[in-house]
């Protein structure tokens, strides 16, 4: 393909995809240790009321009320579930069980009562995301990365999702240390004065941040899939965290290239004529990495029953 | 109500100085019930000291309520005289072993060099000396061939050597140790208690969760007793007596055990 087609028509969506993959995958590793993986499935949930009340406030479909919705909405649902698990001494799938499907009826409810049924607001562009659409229609070719005036075209989503994967980054990098100290060991972390409570709390906002902005971009299915399986898929690479997130980034990439590459020229190459959801195939292809790792893997068998000493 | 009742243990402040460890009233309650009731404890700087009693008489959570790992519902811990938080760095402990996942993905040395938070900080790096220092530790333990091995793939008494490794790194004056014995095998048994005693000449405090009665008069010199209350605290030959047992085991010590234990101490 010529620059002239790839970079006004696939280069955004492509970029776009592979930054919501990392930053779902990148705080997915901690959370698929501490069993906590489940909370991008519930992110994606309690985000409805949130956009349904900023709807109702603002009186408009427009991004930023909506994701501060959003971000409202997770922000209290983690709250809620880290205050269920902790006072009621319950496992986090149970916490995240009552707290995601409760405010998701209650998001329906509103919905449903309120005049936002009407309008575009519907649970098909919210679960799929719309990927495909994010195109870069100033763009004429290569030059135009260059080119001040066409970059003032780029899709909205393209900075933010960047600004959001540069956050991720900063975060895991910065809190490293006391981030793979607590999730092995919480209780010697607090005797070494970490605040794991807070750690805790900090890290799965972090993770609900990332969700609302893949969210917004590209839909729900891949933050569902991105916070498990390139880390689930990485730890059967490697017995080593510090290796598990490099291999976890490559494949939330593989992920993203290989699934939108696929979702476009497949079903071509079948003979078909449509294309498939590109957020569909790349959840996919994240889920076929993860298949073959467990089936190949190096480190796939769990470490433990030990070996006789 | 609790509350009202738990700080009549309090009693006046003014000698903790001498003390490493001091707990004042401290009660712990998971639930309706409490763990942990109202109990005092003092551990003289330089002992090693055993903290016995039945299963479920709260020597855990009393170790993890000193250090902060839960939160007492009232009761007050001073470490070298001062406030747990301004002393976290002379404190060295270690968690029962099966309260970690040990399929977590790191290796044995990475581990250890968990035991250098403090020193490295959020960003500081890794350097050679801080290798040097955790292999150190390690070879203390006699497990520095095992460096570069998975956690998971280490028996459990590897493990526990692991962890008293880690503490060592910590380089403190204060060790506290959750049941570093159980279910390890007789040569991990035997390098934890020499590396422990070596601890002690080195002038540092010990206080160890223990629950094998047979060990207590070989390995210890001060013993703590517990049953949710205090029972009895003091040097082994004062505090561990066939009466000061049967108040803490009550009818739970097998009579052979009793009979065997009073040979020991007399």
């Amino acid at each position: 393909m010529s620059g002239e087609e790839f970079v006004p028509l696939s280069l955004t969506p492509l970029l776009i995809g592979i930054f919501a993959a990392v930053a779902c995958a990148l705080p997915g590793n901690f959370l698929v240790l501490r069993r906590q993986a489940l909370i991008g499935d519930a992110i994606s949930h309690v985000v409805l009321p949130g956009i349904v009340v900023a709807f109702l406030l603002t009186g408009a479909i427009s991004a930023w009320p909506m994701m501060l919705g959003a971000a409202g909405a997770a922000v209290i649902a983690v709250i809620l579930i880290e205050a269920i698990r902790r006072l009621g001494k319950i496992e986090p799938g149970a916490a995240m069980g009552v707290v995601f499907t409760t405010m998701f009826a209650g998001g329906v409810l509103l919905l449903e009562q309120t005049d936002t049924s009407t309008v575009h607001l519907d649970v098909e562009h919210a679960l799929y995301g719309n990927l495909e659409s994010l195109i870069w229609l100033d763009a004429t070719g290569w030059s135009s990365v260059l080119d001040l005036e066409a970059l003032a075209g780029l899709p909205v989503e393209l900075p933010r999702m960047a600004l959001t994967l540069v956050l991720v980054i900063a975060f895991t990098w910065l809190f490293w240390r006391p981030l793979k100290l607590s999730t092995f060991d919480e209780g010697f972390a607090r005797t070494v004065g970490i605040r794991t409570n807070l750690l805790g709390l900090a890290l799965v906002v972090i993770a609900a941040i990332a969700a609302v902005a893949a969210f917004d971009a590209v839909g729900s299915i891949i933050v569902i899939a991105m916070f498990i399986c390139p880390p689930a898929a990485a730890r059967m690479m490697t017995n080593q965290l510090e290796h598990q997130i490099g291999w976890s980034v490559g494949f939330a990439i593989a992920s993203a290239v290989s699934g939108y590459v696929l979702a476009g020229y497949g079903p071509l190459w079948l003979g078909a004529q449509d294309a498939v959801s590109a957020a569909g195939m790349i959840a996919t292809m994240s889920g076929v990495i993860l298949a073959l790792t467990a089936v190949f893997g190096p480190c796939r068998t769990r470490a433990g029953a030990p070996v006789q000493a | 109500m609790l509350d009202l009742v738990s700080n009549q243990g309090t009693s006046p402040t003014d000698t903790l100085g001498d003390s490493s460890l001091a707990i004042r009233g401290l009660t712990v309650s998971y639930g309706q019930k409490p763990a942990v009731f109202s109990v005092d404890m003092t551990v003289q700087p330089g002992a090693m000291t055993a903290i016995i009693g039945p299963n479920g008489a709260g020597k855990s959570t009393m170790l993890k309520a000193a250090l902060g790992i839960v939160k007492p519902l009232s009761g007050q811990v001073t470490v070298f005289g001062e406030p747990l938080e301004q002393q976290r760095a002379r404190i060295a402990y270690v968690p029962q072993r099966a309260s970690v996942d040990w399929d977590f993905p790191t290796r044995v040395i990475d581990v250890v060099l968990m035991g250098l938070y403090r020193e490295l900080g959020l960003l500081g790096r890794v350097r050679s000396r801080h290798k040097a220092k955790a292999m150190d530790c390690l070879h203390r333990v006699g497990m520095r061939d095992f460096a570069d091995r998975q956690i998971g793939q280490l028996s459990g008494g590897q493990q526990q050597r692991v962890f008293l490794a880690r503490s060592l790194a910590q380089d403190a004056d204060l060790y506290l140790l959750d049941e570093p014995f159980a279910g390890v095998d007789a040569a991990t048994e035997k390098a934890i208690i020499g590396v422990l005693k070596s601890l002690k000449d080195a002038g540092k405090t010990v206080v160890v969760v223990h629950h094998d009665l047979a060990t207590v008069t070989d390995y210890f010199d001060h013993v703590f007793l517990i049953n949710t209350r205090k029972v009895a605290e003091g040097s082994v030959a004062e505090a561990f007596t066939a009466d000061t047992l049967q108040a803490a085991y009550g009818g739970r010590l097998a009579t052979a055990q009793v009979d065997q234990l009073s040979r020991v101490v007399g």
